[in-house]
C-alpha cells in the first residue's frame, strides 16, 4: 500500500535517529515506547555537543563572547519555541524541568494565589498522575474541591458529564490533549470554550499531543499549556510553559533566586519581567539550545506530515492487533493518537514486555501512571506500544511476531 | 556456551506454576498474615501461614494476581516453606534473594534451596528481581508480625 502522504520519507527520518542503529538482544531495536520518551535526531545531540565543546557558558549575565552566544542560542530557542506554538510573545514561554515542573508552576502560583477555599478544580478521569497529584496537594492545602471529569468504556471523555462539572465555583480546568495510556484525543477547544463561559482559564497537558498535532494556542485560546522536550524528541530535562501574559503577570513567582529578580536589597526585592520572573537558577542552558534544533527538525517535517503519516501507522497497528484473538485494545475512541494499549488474558503485562524484549521490541508495561484510568478498565497493568513518526509497518509486524512468540511460550 | 536468558527466565516449571498455582487460596483461621503489593507493576498478593508452637509452619496458602514469575515464586515458596521452622525458612529467605541478586551461584555455592534454584537466571532481568521477591519479603514480614503492606519496588 503507497503511503499517502508522498513527501513524507520515512527512511530518510530513521537514517537521522543513531539510537534506532542499536541492536537488543542481538536483533535490530523496534523502539515503541515513544509516549515514555523519543528518540533523538543527531542534530538535537550535535547542537548540545556544540554547546559543551564550544562555548559552554553561563546565560543573561555575562558579557564575554561565549556567554553572549550561549544567551543568544537559549533565546533564540524561546522564539522557535513561540512560533511553534504560535504565542504571540516569547516571554509567554516559561522553561521549566518537565510537563510535572509546568504543571507544578501553575499549581504552586496561580493555584496558591488565586484558587480559594470551596473553589473547584477540574481534571478528567484520564489524567496522568502529574495532572492529578499535584491538585489534591492544592486541595489539601487550600481546602478548594478536586471535580474528575468521567470517561465511557471507549475510553472517551463524556461531554454530558463534563458539562454538568463546570459552574462558577470551577476555578481552573486541568486536561489532558491526547491521553498518554489510552491515546483518545480530548476535545480540548470545546473544553476551552466551555469553561471560559464560566470565566474558568483552562491548562492543557500536551505532553503526548505536542509530536503528533500543531498546536497553535492563539487558536485553541488555551491559558496555560505545558510539556516536555523530551516526547518531542528533544533532550530530557526541559519542558515548556505557556502561559497567556495578563495571567503570568498577574502571577506570584513560585521560585526565589538568581535570575528572576531586577534588583534585591534586604529590605525588598523587586522581581524581574517575564518569562524570568519564573525561571530563577541558571537554567538547562544545553537542553533549551537542544530543544530548539528538536522545534527546526520537527518543523522540517511538518507536524501534518508527522499526524498523517502516524494516523496511518496506528489504523494498520490496530487492524493487526485485533486479528489476535486474545489481545484487549484499551483505549479505542473514536478521536485518537498515536497509543496501542493492550491486554492479554493468560499474559501479564510484565511478561509480555520482557518477552517482546527478547525480539528487540521496547514497549511499556504497567500502569503508565495512569492508575484512574487501570482502575475504569479492571486492569492493574496494559502492554503500550507507542508510535513515533520514524516507526513503520514492519516494526509494527514484529511487534505481532512478537506477540504470537510470547503466546507459544504462555501455551 | 551462548546464555539463553528466555529459556532460562520462563522455564516450563514456571510457566507450570503459573498455569496452576499450588496452595492458592486464603488460609482461615491463621496465625500469620501479610499482604505484599508492589503498585508500580501491580503485583499483588497476600500470604497466609499456620505457625505450631515448636514453631514450625504446618501450612502456607497465598492469594493474589500478578504476572507470571511473581505468581508461580510464590507457588514454589509455598511448596518449600510448608514444613519447615521459621528458623528455616529465614535462611531460605536469605538464600533466595542471594540466588536472584545472582550472589549466589547453585551449581558452586552451598545452599538448600532445592527447587528454588531455578530462579537462577532472573538477575540477567532487574526490572523483574522484584517480581520474584515479593512473595518471600511478604511471607518474612507474616513471620516478624509487621503490620503494613510489603513492596519491593
Amino acid at each position: 500500500m503507497p503511503p499517502k502522504t508522498k513527501s513524507f520519507d520515512v527512511k530518510k527520518i530513521r537514517a537521522d535517529f543513531p539510537n534506532l542503529k542499536v541492536k537488543v538482544r542481538g536483533k535490530p531495536l523496534v523502539y515503541l515506547d515513544n509516549a515514555a520518551t523519543t528518540l533523538k535526531p543527531q542534530i538535537v545531540i550535535d547542537t548540545i555537543e556544540k554547546y559543551y565543546k564550544e562555548y559552554t557558558s553561563n546565560v543573561h549575565r555575562g558579557v564575554h563572547t561565549l556567554s553572549q552566544k550561549a544567551t543568544e542560542n537559549y533565546e533564540t530557542s524561546r522564539e522557535k519555541m513561540r512560533q511553534f506554538l504560535n504565542a504571540r510573545k516569547s516571554c509567554e514561554i516559561i522553561f521549566t524541568g518537565g510537563t510535572t515542573d509546568s504543571i507544578n508552576l501553575v499549581m504552586q502560583s496561580y493555584g496558591r494565589a488565586f484558587i480559594k477555599k470551596g473553589d473547584e478544580v477540574l481534571i478528567t478521569e484520564m489524567e496522568h498522575h502529574s495532572n492529578i497529584v499535584p491538585w489534591q496537594m492544592l486541595c489539601e492545602g487550600k481546602g478548594c474541591v478536586l471535580k474528575v471529569a468521567p470517561m465511557n468504556d471507549k475510553g472517551e471523555l463524556i461531554w454530558e458529564e463534563f458539562k454538568k462539572l463546570v459552574n462558577e465555583k470551577t476555578k481552573l480546568v486541568s486536561v489532558v490533549y491526547v491521553s498518554n495510556s489510552l491515546g483518545t484525543i480530548n476535545p480540548v477547544k470545546d473544553i476551552i470554550a466551555l469553561a471560559h463561559s464560566y470565566n474558568c482559564p483552562v491548562l492543557i497537558d500536551a505532553a503526548q499531543a505536542v509530536s503528533h498535532l500543531a498546536i497553535d494556542v492563539q487558536k485553541l485560546d488555551c491559558d496555560f499549556l505545558a510539556f516536555s522536550s523530551h516526547k518531542l524528541f528533544g533532550p530530557t530535562g526541559v519542558g515548556v510553559l505557556y502561559g497567556k501574559e495578563t495571567l503570568l503577570n498577574k502571577m506570584p513567582p513560585y521560585r526565589g533566586g538568581g535570575d528572576m529578580i531586577a534588583s534585591v536589597t534586604f529590605e525588598k526585592t523587586i522581581y524581574n519581567v517575564l518569562p524570568y520572573k519564573f525561571e530563577a537558577g541558571t537554567p538547562n542552558v544545553a537542553d533549551v539550545i537542544g530543544l530548539g534544533a528538536a522545534i527546526d527538525y520537527v518543523q522540517s517535517i511538518g507536524l501534518e506530515e508527522i499526524g498523517a503519516y502516524k494516523d496511518e501507522l496506528l489504523a494498520y497497528g490496530t487492524e493487526q492487533l485485533k486479528k489476535i484473538p486474545d489481545i484487549r485494545l484499551i483505549g479505542t475512541a473514536k478521536n485518537k493518537a498515536s497509543v496501542l494499549s493492550f491486554v492479554h488474558p493468560v499474559i501479564h503485562a510484565h511478561d509480555m514486555g520482557t518477552l517482546v524484549d527478547q525480539e528487540g521490541v521496547a514497549i511499556r508495561t504497567g500502569h503508565h501512571c495512569t492508575q484512574p484510568v487501570m482502575k475504569h478498565f479492571g486492569v492493574a497493568a496494559t502492554s503500550r506500544a507507542s508510535l513515533a513518526m520514524y516507526n513503520t509497518k514492519e516494526e509494527i509486524d514484529i511487534l505481532v511476531k512478537a506477540i504470537k512468540k510470547a503466546e507459544e511460550v504462555f501455551k | 556456551m551462548s546464555y539463553d536468558p528466555k529459556t532460562e527466565l520462563y522455564q516450563q516449571v514456571i510457566l507450570e506454576h503459573n498455569k496452576a498455582p499450588r496452595n492458592f487460596r486464603k488460609l482461615e483461621p491463621c496465625t500469620h498474615n501479610a499482604e505484599g503489593y508492589n503498585p508500580l507493576c501491580g503485583d499483588h498478593l497476600h500470604v497466609y501461614l499456620n505457625v505450631d508452637g515448636q514453631k514450625k509452619i504446618t501450612t502456607i496458602t497465598f492469594e493474589g494476581d500478578g504476572c507470571a514469575i511473581s505468581k508461580a515464586s510464590a507457588s514454589m515458596m509455598t511448596e518449600s516453606l510448608k514444613g519447615k521452622t521459621v528458623d528455616e525458612a529465614r535462611i531460605l529467605f536469605e538464600q533466595f534473594q542471594k540466588l536472584i541478586t545472582g550472589k549466589l551461584n547453585p551449581d558452586k555455592d552451598k545452599h538448600v534451596l532445592g527447587k528454588l534454584a531455578i530462579f537462577q537466571g532472573i538477575w540477567h532481568f532487574p526490572m523483574r528481581v522484584k517480581c520474584a521477591s515479593l512473595c518471600w519479603h511478604t511471607v518474612k514480614a507474616a513471620i516478624d508480625k509487621e503490620n503494613k503492606p510489603v513492596s519491593t519496588e
